[in-house]
């Protein structure tokens, strides 16, 4: 999956958290989820949750940390899709 | 037993709106209040018709049905470190109340709460607020997080 597929399929999650939407359609790597998008803190959880379900991947305490801009999220679940690849095989 | 977590809400006298905790676990919390006929809101919601306000309601819910569930699920949590004798600092992150009917001074009320999630120390639950005929007063979906202060300036 490529990073601009994620990237996305990141503007549908984030739509529910944020009332930017115009904002939202031109987002890119260095687009901060609090200070740009103006999410609330605590509905970065709900991002991850969603993200998590939508992709079938766990985030840890570490990964979530690092959420922090659009591209670090990319990073993150491009990381966790690839560790399920290679436990699968 | 279940009582002993009341000693662990920061709330005092007029803005403590917990009486006794019926059932207390990982996934959910029951507790009651009895609304006191001389709360300080009733003087002037409203002038000589009192009425319980929907924001004390809905704190009424947050404190038994997110608060009391949050401290006893935070003071689990390895993770999050936090010990016995921390002051412990409750944030509402989100509401979303519908209400039903309304309360009146004296009245006791039953707050039962269903987590939803707990996850990277938010906790999301669903609440709902019922008077003493089990009718229901207010239902909604509540959100928060426990952040640990240090009291003294150093």
């Amino acid at each position: 999956m490529t990073r601009t597929e994620i990237l996305n399929e990141l503007k549908k999650v984030f739509a529910p958290y944020t009332t930017n939407k115009e904002l939202l359609n031109s987002i890119n790597d260095d687009t901060d989820l609090i200070r740009d998008l103006k999410i609330n803190s605590a509905n970065l959880v709900d991002i991850i949750i969603d993200a998590e379900n939508k992709y079938n991947i766990e985030i840890d305490f570490d990964a979530a940390d690092k959420m922090i801009n659009v591209g670090s999220c990319i990073d993150v679940i491009r990381e966790k899709l690839n560790q399920k690849n290679v436990e699968y095989r | 037993m279940n009582n002993h977590i009341l000693s662990h809400l920061p709330y005092k006298s007029s803005f403590r709106f917990v009486d006794n905790i019926s059932l207390l676990n990982e996934d959910e919390v029951r507790g009651e209040y009895t609304l006191r006929n001389d709360a300080f809101f009733y003087e002037d919601h409203f002038v000589g018709n009192p009425v319980t306000p929907g924001v004390i309601i809905t704190e009424i819910m947050a404190q038994i049905g997110l608060v009391v569930l949050g401290m006893f699920l935070v003071l689990k949590e390895p993770r999050l470190n936090f010990m016995e004798n921390d002051s412990l600092f409750p944030l509402l992150t989100s509401t979303d109340v519908s209400f039903y009917k309304i309360v009146l001074p004296g009245q006791k009320v039953t707050v039962i709460s269903k987590k939803q999630y707990f996850r990277f120390g938010k906790l999301k639950c669903y609440v709902e607020l019922l008077d003493s005929s089990k009718e229901l007063v207010a239902k909604g979906m509540f959100s928060g997080v426990i952040k640990k202060i240090n009291i003294k300036n150093d």
